[in-house]
């Protein structure tokens, strides 16, 4: 989907997407993370199912929803990435119920 | 006459008059505003909702009580003519109470109600343990509820394209767009010149929300109308949680959750103010603690049309007779009403005795 | 960060950051607010740290973004980052939220710079995976280096387009197919345009290397498009669309992974709308621009507007429209008189006038195409709430006569992006179906939030 183009030795941060874990660069959004990790949705919609991607990778689409640590609904292109931060494919519509 | 009936405002109001008349095979044109007009119909909360209603005017209690009755027939024919599924549900609805003193206020006017009606209205005042079992997310903050399970919802919006889809099944012929500058009466009839040029029926219902004062005028009528501005915000969709439409928090068939409401005077601005938004946020973060971590989706200001005592007004016109007035602020619950008797009644097919206590006497009579 | 600033800038793109610097150095007291965590804006997003790579492939015009966004970090403005402006109406009350926190700001004078999006660009299969937009592909780039794997096909066209292709080519990355959607406005047309154009002749040459680029590097480029289309199950396998061939019109499917589309860009009036700014349909940009004098006021009172927010002007432009607002609140908030205002403009103004030669002759050469302004019915246009253009249509022939009739009966432009992503095609097929002006059908009502806030964010304001 997407590589990283300089093989630069920059930080990088342990993130969990789904049940696996990945070392992304530090700095980069969650969306670019994604790409990044090649997973190929990160969400079904709530209308009709379908998968979807980030879009517009700057903040007006919503195509990136995503749950991040347990919070759903989080738009992945305007959040950064965190050491051991927890991403999640949303299913529909998010529960009311949310883990503290 | 081109038409029998011109209706003036095409909201929820005039499209149910509209396609109720012309369901009774009348020749309708409907004159409606244009994109951006004032429109309470857009506004709405989408509630089919009688506990309350009328507390201290017993026929509105009455009239109230007769419109949700004729609401599950009303949805199965307009539904049946269109195929525009409009979500409505009789699920029962419920009112919270914060504390004692407003459990107090809520027994009193359910009791109102109830007799006002003959005790055809019914209703249970639930403690805070009887709600949590129907609705487990509720917060430790609400005290109770009143419950009546006459109250459901429907998606207001539906309900209006249905019945601009009713209309056009019934050759309604419909004019969008159109501001009224004049209207005439003549030997059997009336003129209506408007954006489209003039039209003419032998009889005229306006249905104009805020523009009924000035149409109003032009027919011999004084209608009191008075602006009220609320304000509602939308969320994202979520989960299904609440099963029941309650007067400030409901789900709907979407997943998206309605937040309202409020009442101001802020003139004809029709747009929103942080304050508010920020009263109805912790209203319903008190009531529901799980809303506190979902996303707003969108805010807005709708103005009501209110009269001096918030009660509808059904008026003929005693000077231009053939000329009537409807304006009232519950354009859904009683949607079946204007559809079914009220169109009748203007239509002169059939009696409706309760209509004549909304007359704008009411408001002329002087004090003792 | 204060409740009450003289001047409040809203985005930290060119116009926004060059208002905010000059506005602080004539005495002023100024924040900035911008949802980003670094200075620059889209365009330079990341200036300052990813600089030693724009020598290599993003050009050196990035570097110019360094400089701004230094210029800035060394003035005494008050810089606001990671803050989103999500509540604004025409009393001027501006909500930013910051780290869950929501803070209302007042202003004597409230400068609008909040950029640009791209104009949607709806065609069968957007929705899918692996379709992105060409912005998308340069935050990518500039803000992560990241470029795409595996096969690559950009679709439409406008400058940027020709950009990311260069950058692309530049970093190694091999592009499958270039599709230009662009309907060409022909050589005559475009001529008087062009000697117009000429004191900006710097773009033009700058334009024209990238086309050699691409040309040198064989990518090949289509052209006459008609019918396009990406398909796939779950993510995108390929887009079709037919050509010209010889004489022939001749079908063509390419195997992709990733589509990057383009078709322009469009000023972000959400925020100067909620201000009370009064619009007109730009028929040459094909898009609204905000009623504005050559300071920067906006017909709202005390509010500004410099950059693409107001109309579609370029980085170099909407940074010296956003000098020139600065001169202007400084001059109306008594710092400089109105002789030193005028000679302070005098530069800026006839170096605007240079950078803004160029636009009449790229807005006649990128013309969006009407086939993606005005979809199939079985196109999709509201991505939030899955509505396509035959249902659009359909209530357009039920009597709706403007975008917000459309909104009620459809759902469409109610979901989370508010009509970002749909507003545009709305309008445009009500202006098609009813024969009216874009000015006449106008456009969504704007309302907040106009970013994302939670319920108890909002309670606790």
């Amino acid at each position: 989907m997407f590589r990283l183009l300089e093989d630069s030795a920059t930080d990088t941060v342990t993130v969990r997407i789904e049940d696996r874990e990945y070392d992304v660069p530090a700095g980069i959004s969650v969306a670019a993370a994604v790409l990044l990790c090649a997973v190929n949705k990160l969400r079904n919609t709530p209308v009709s199912g379908s998968p979807r991607l980030p879009y517009c990778m700057m903040g007006i689409c919503f195509d990136c929803l995503v749950s991040i640590d347990g919070v759903p609904n989080r738009q992945a292109c305007q959040v950064e990435v965190a050491q051991n931060m927890t991403i999640e494919y949303q299913q529909g519509a998010a529960e009311l119920q949310q883990r503290e | 006459m081109e038409y029998d009936f011109i209706v003036a405002g095409g909201g929820l109001v005039g499209s149910a008059i509209a396609y109720g008349l012309a369901r009774q095979k009348h020749r309708v044109a409907v004159l409606d505003g244009g994109d951006r007009s004032f429109r309470a119909s857009r506004g709405n909360f989408g509630l089919v909702w009688v506990q309350g209603k009328g507390a201290d005017f017993a026929p509105y209690a009455q009239w109230t009580g007769l419109a949700a009755g004729l609401w599950p027939r009303f949805v199965e024919e307009l539904e049946t003519e269109t195929g525009v599924v409009i979500d409505y549900q009789r699920s029962g609805g419920m009112h919270f109470c914060l504390n004692g003193a407003e459990w107090d206020e809520r027994v009193q006017e359910m009791e109102k109600v109830r007799q006002h009606t003959n005790g055809s209205f019914t209703y249970e005042m639930l403690n805070h343990a009887q709600l949590k079992k129907q609705i487990p997310q509720i917060s430790r903050a609400v005290v109770g509820a009143s419950y009546s399970p006459l109250d459901g919802h429907v998606n207001p919006l539906y309900l209006l394209q249905a019945l601009q889809q009713g209309m056009d099944y019934h050759k309604v012929h419909y004019f969008p767009g159109q501001s009224i500058d004049r209207i005439e009466t003549q030997q059997g009839g009336f003129l209506v010149h408007s954006t489209q040029g003039t039209l003419s029926a032998e009889k005229i219902v306006i249905c104009a929300g805020l523009d009924n004062r000035r149409l109003g005028e032009m027919l011999g009528m004084d209608i009191p109308v008075i602006v009220d501005r609320g304000q509602i915000m939308i969320t994202e969709r979520m989960q299904p949680f609440l099963n029941l439409p309650t007067l400030h928090v409901r789900q709907t068939a979407e997943g998206t959750v309605q937040i309202g409401y409020s009442h101001e005077d802020a003139g004809l601005d029709d747009g929103t103010s942080p304050s508010v938004l920020k009263t109805l946020a912790g209203r319903a973060v008190s009531m529901f603690p799980l809303l506190a971590r979902v996303n707003l989706v969108r805010a807005w200001g709708a103005l009501r049309v209110m009269t001096p005592d918030h009660n509808p007004i059904y008026q003929q016109s005693a000077s231009c007779p053939g000329a009537f007035a409807v304006t009232c602020h519950s354009g859904v619950t009683l949607a079946a009403m204007h559809a079914g008797p009220v169109a009748g009644w203007i239509a002169g097919s059939s009696e409706l005795d309760l209509v004549n206590q909304f007359s704008t006497d009411r408001f002329n009579v002087s004090p003792a | 960060m204060k409740s009450h600033y003289e001047l409040l800038v809203v985005g930290a793109g060119p116009a926004g950051l060059a208002a905010s610097a000059d506005a602080a150095r004539l005495g002023i007291d100024v924040a900035l607010v911008d949802e980003q965590k670094a200075p620059g804006g889209q365009i330079y997003r990341n200036a300052s740290e990813s600089a030693d790579r724009a020598q290599v492939y993003l050009g050196k015009d990035y570097l110019r973004g360094k400089r701004l966004v230094d210029e800035f970090l060394q003035s005494r403005a008050t810089y606001i980052n990671n803050a989103s402006v999500w509540y604004l109406d025409d009393r001027l009350e501006t909500g930013i939220l910051v780290d869950g926190a929501s803070h209302f700001i007042s202003a004597d004078r409230l400068l609008l710079a909040s950029g640009a999006q791209e104009r949607p660009m709806p065609l069968p299969g957007w929705q899918l995976p692996g379709v992105m937009t060409a912005g998308a592909g340069q935050i990518l780039l500039k803000s992560a280096a990241m470029v795409p794997t595996g096969r690559l096909v950009l679709a439409g066209g406008g400058p940027l387009l020709l950009l990311i292709a260069w950058q692309y080519l530049q970093a190694g990355v091999e592009i499958e197919a270039i599709i230009d959607t662009t309907p060409g406005a022909g050589l005559l047309a475009t001529l008087p345009r062009l000697a117009r154009a000429l004191p900006a002749l710097d773009y033009l040459l700058k334009g024209l290397s990238f086309i050699l680029a691409i040309k040198k590097a064989g990518v090949p480029v289509y052209k006459a498009i008609d019918t396009l289309r990406a398909e796939g199950r779950e993510s995108i396998e390929s887009v079709s669309f037919s050509t010209v061939r010889g004489k022939r019109r001749v079908e063509v499917s390419i195997e992709t992974d990733t589509l990057l589309l383009h078709q322009g860009v469009i000023a972000n009036i959400r925020l100067p709308l909620a201000a009370g700014c009064e619009v007109e349909w730009d028929a040459q940009q094909q898009g609204w621009k905000v009623i504005r004098d050559i300071w920067g006021q906006s017909s709202a009172n005390q509010v500004f507007v410099a950059g693409d927010c107001a109309g579609i002007v370029g980085a170099r432009a909407g940074e010296l429209q956003g000098r020139l607002g600065a001169l202007e609140i400084a001059y109306q908030l008594h710092r400089i008189d109105l002789r030193q205002r005028n000679r302070a403009a005098q530069g800026i103004q006839k170096s605007l006038k240079r950078h803004l030669s160029i636009r009449p002759l790229l807005d006649a050469l990128y013309a969006p195409s009407k086939a993606y302004q005005l979809p199939h019915d079985e196109t999709l246009v509201c991505r939030c709430e899955e509505v396509y253009a035959g249902q659009i249509r359909q209530a357009i022939r039920m009597g709706c006569i403007g975008p917000n009739q459309v909104k009620a009966f459809t759902r469409c432009g109610m979901g989370p992006c508010q009509g970002c992503l749909c507003g545009s095609t709305v309008a445009a097929l009500v202006a098609d179906e009813t024969g009216a002006t874009m000015e006449q059908v106008g456009y969504f009502r704007v309302r907040p939030p106009f970013k994302p806030i939670t319920l108890g964010e909002l309670a606790d304001t």
